[in-house]
């Protein structure tokens, strides 16, 4: 085992599939946010709202006001450097901060996508993504051929991780047995040409789609692996997330995940794309570059060991929801940040009750005074932005003038086409409750039971 | 192979780019044929409330150009009846803020409540206004009539004498005949759009979109329920939103003194039939939001919506049989049961705007921003 291990570690590999990936992780992500920019989601999603949700530990993550679209200005450059591999280094650390607070800065936009964009840049800080093909080649007069192979290997990993643990989520008895909540979701697609007045309307479509994405989502790391499946893979990305792209509102994310199963692919076929760059480039492209073998890495083992502690954690986070008591789709303590995707219908309906302590007198709030129509959405079902709008809600109030301030919450959810049931303890001053990793004693129990992982 | 990689991308794009629009002109042909809902909506509900309340608005208009020669107190007796009729009648078409209605802001002008008194009496004083300016949303509409008609002054001798003898009878006249004019004017204007053009515009867009037909008039329908019936007509007053602090002079038809509760109930009634997809004319119901959801039903084998939805609807219902018909009274004498009348309409907030939207996985007016 020893052996082995050293054994990989010293082995080499073509430094080509990592500097296309690099190239189109960079253009995807550019597009990306001039089309966050163009939507106007900048200006609707970070400056017009009031007040922000923020991640525990994060309260200080804040947007910018108008500078907000100097932060994305920002951003949008550093990806536009990473494409062209100029000034890497700083362009791919640019990126991970500026993107990673564009992310921090309100949580109602969570997605896992996201998550994943995050985490990706954060280990290609790493990667000699640049030794190859790149405008750094050019400054520097040198170009490596090779690199260790774990650099190309430690991506492959990290879309393996996503793909499989996205599959694990899958494999409990809403999504198995009951067909939810695509049972909910696809019937509304009537309107789509040739399968929505048909098949969107069958059961026995709802569980083939339910158990075929489960299998296609655990299955298709490895079929990407071996060279004998892999067309016959990436055929299955192209199909399965343009389908999701069809029917869900899921933005720039299939197109970014099947760019970059590219990578799973032999090097003589990133050639051929660099080749074609080359090509039109050619007239700009006189510098002589001197090609070298193999690019060293500075401190590797020292890297190597700290990647292996990174994927540790990445293994080992999305189990976290273990550690709590309760029903995790109904808590949603430990939900984010594990690659459960597209796996609930839950929706909420929840008022804020202010009290005075000593009068007794109440009054209800109206929501959208404080809220956009978004972030109402995504409160009314999620215990933790139930209790920090609590405190915001309590603050304000007191600020006005309000005395002997207490927080109520009356609140309804709905998962996975069961019947609204209430969901927060209605007697527990949420003004009182502090925020932290515990579990939440005030989230009344959920009265059906959801079996799997 | 990278052409090939090519072509299976380009491919991709384009179904998905076809894919994504609309698909409006197409026939389900599945169980239940959503056209049918937004056809019985539009023919059998929304336009003949929208012809009734044209006829009671130009009865309205003749009452109150007989008073308006003959300012005696049968007559204003006779312009007070047109009016009840009508704002009876509005309680069936104010939920469907959608097409022109939405455009010209026409609930607004009919029915914000407590119309402005000093508003009115200021309009009255100079002469000059433009009843369509969105300031005098508050001295128009039935809320105008309502003040116009009993609350000018205090004792019914003293409000006739406002017509007739006041020096100022001429311009409180006119101003009542603007106010009535401007209403038959502006539903003339919707129901004229929706008669021409509007309704088959209504009747095709069948797709489930933020805009198509269905997602708006859903919307509006729980927007109606959960404002127009449930904060406005009592949460507002009985001081729920005001930590106690009751407004009993914001009851609908406040000046009236009798109706409030007459026209809770025309309202919790219009809600009720619309979910049920009751004609407007005649007892028939058609598909409607009850029959989608037992159509959904069949699929997922889930609870069954449209009957707890009916039977909360019936459950406020008999709350609000409770109240004293001017709900200023009620609320002065004993507020406790206005706030379990809340407490019975919010739980049908709950099913409409939870179950139901999620049953029906209908696109609400949220932001558009990504999922995952």
């Amino acid at each position: 085992m020893g052996y082995n291990t050293k054994a990989y570690i010293q082995q080499k590999t073509d430094a080509a599939p990592l500097a296309v990936f690099r190239i189109l992780f960079g253009v995807m992500m550019l597009f990306s946010i001039i089309r966050f920019w163009v939507n106007g989601w900048i200006d609707t999603l970070y400056i017009q709202p009031k007040f922000h949700f923020s991640y525990f530990g994060f309260e200080w993550v804040k947007p910018l006001g108008i500078y907000t679209y100097l932060l994305f200005l920002v951003c949008a450059l550093s990806a536009l450097f990473i494409a062209l591999g100029f000034k890497y280094k700083i362009a791919i650390i640019t990126f991970f901060l500026s993107f990673t607070y564009i992310e921090l800065m309100d949580k109602t936009t969570y997605l896992n996508h996201y998550y994943f964009i995050s985490l990706l840049s954060f280990l290609m800080i790493f990667l000699p993504a640049n030794a190859y093909f790149s405008v750094d080649n050019l400054l520097r007069k040198t170009s490596f051929k090779t690199f260790p192979k774990w650099c190309a290997d430690s991506v492959k990993l990290l879309l393996g991780i996503v793909y499989f643990y996205a599959g694990l989520a899958k494999i409990n008895s809403d999504w198995l047995f009951r067909a939810m909540p695509l049972k909910i979701w696809l019937p509304s697609k009537y309107s789509l040409p040739f399968l929505g007045e048909n098949i969107m309307q069958q059961e026995w479509f709802h569980f083939v789609m339910s158990w075929c994405g489960m299998l296609y989502d655990l299955t298709i790391p490895f079929l990407l692996l071996y060279k004998r499946t892999r067309w016959l893979a990436f055929g299955l990305v192209v199909f399965f997330h343009v389908f999701t792209r069809v029917l869900f509102p899921i933005g720039m994310f299939p197109f970014i995940m099947i760019v970059s199963t590219l990578i799973f692919f032999e090097a003589d076929f990133h050639h051929k794309i660099i080749y074609g760059i080359k090509r039109i480039l050619a007239p700009f492209l006189n510098t002589k570059i001197q090609y070298k073998p193999t690019y060293k890495i500075k401190r590797e083992s020292f890297l190597v060991s700290f990647l292996v502690v990174y994927f540790s954690f990445q293994l080992l986070f999305p189990f976290r929801y273990l550690l709590y008591p309760g029903e995790l789709f109904w808590t949603e303590e430990g939900f984010r940040f594990s690659w459960r995707v597209m796996l609930m219908e839950k929706m909420g309906h929840t008022t804020f009750i202010i009290k005075d302590a000593k009068k007794g007198t109440s009054f209800v709030v109206d929501n959208s005074d404080f809220l956009t129509s978004f972030q109402e959405k995504q409160m009314s079902f999620q215990p933790d932005f139930i209790l920090e709008y609590a405190h915001y809600l309590g603050d304000h109030f007191t600020t006005q003038g309000h005395k002997n301030v207490q927080v109520f919450v009356e609140s309804y959810v709905a998962l996975n086409g069961r019947l609204s049931r209430p969901y927060i303890d209605k007697n527990v001053d949420l003004y009182k409750e502090k925020e932290s990793f515990q579990h939440k004693e005030w989230i009344l129990p959920f009265t059906d039971e959801i079996k799997g992982l | 192979m990278i052409k090939k990689v090519v072509s299976v991308i380009v491919l991709a794009l384009v179904i998905a780019a076809c894919s994504s629009s609309d698909g409006g002109g197409s026939k389900p042909t599945d169980n239940f044929d959503r056209q049918t809902m937004l056809l019985n909506w539009a023919d059998n509900i929304i336009i003949p409330v929208f012809q009734d309340l044209n006829a009671e608005l130009s009865a309205l208009v003749e009452a109150k150009n007989t008073f308006v020669t003959t300012a005696n107190q049968t007559n204003l007796e006779a312009l007070r009846s047109a009016w009840l009729n009508a704002y009876k009648v509005w309680q069936y078409a104010e939920m469907f803020n959608i097409g022109k209605a939405e455009a010209i802001y026409f609930s607004a002008y009919m029915n914000i409540y407590p119309a402005s008194v000093t508003e009115i009496e200021s309009n009255i004083a100079n002469g000059s206004y433009d009843l369509n300016q969105s300031n005098n949303q508050d001295a128009t509409g039935f809320p105008a009539l309502d003040y116009l008609l009993y609350g000018v002054a205090n004792d019914e001798a003293t409000i006739l004498d406002i017509y007739t003898t006041n020096t100022n009878a001429e311009s409180y006249k006119t101003y009542l005949s603007d106010v009535v004019d401007h209403m038959k004017s502006l539903n003339e204007s919707v129901l004229n759009d929706w008669t021409s053009s509007y309704r088959d515009i209504f009747v095709n867009s069948t797709g489930n979109t933020v805009t198509s037909a269905t997602n708006k008039i859903v919307n509006d329908f729980i927007y109606y329920f959960e404002k127009g019936l449930r904060a406005n007509k009592v949460g507002i007053p009985s001081g729920v939103f005001s930590s106690g602090v009751l407004y009993p002079e914001k009851v609908e038809g406040y000046h009236n003194q009798e109706i409030s509760k007459e026209l809770a109930l025309a309202a919790l009634k219009a809600s009720q039939d619309f979910f049920n997809g009751k004609h407007y004319n005649g007892s028939t119901s058609d598909n409607s939001l009850s029959s989608y959801l037992d159509y959904l039903k069949t699929i997922t084998g889930s609870e069954d919506l449209s009957a707890l939805i009916n039977s909360q609807m019936n459950a406020a219902r008999t709350q609000l049989n409770t109240l004293d018909n001017n709900f200023a009274n009620q609320i002065n004498a004993d507020n406790t049961k206005m706030t379990m009348t809340y407490d019975e309409l919010q739980k049908v907030v709950v099913l409409l705007k939870l179950d139901m939207v999620q049953a029906m996985n209908i696109s609400v007016d949220y932001v558009d921003a990504d999922g995952d």
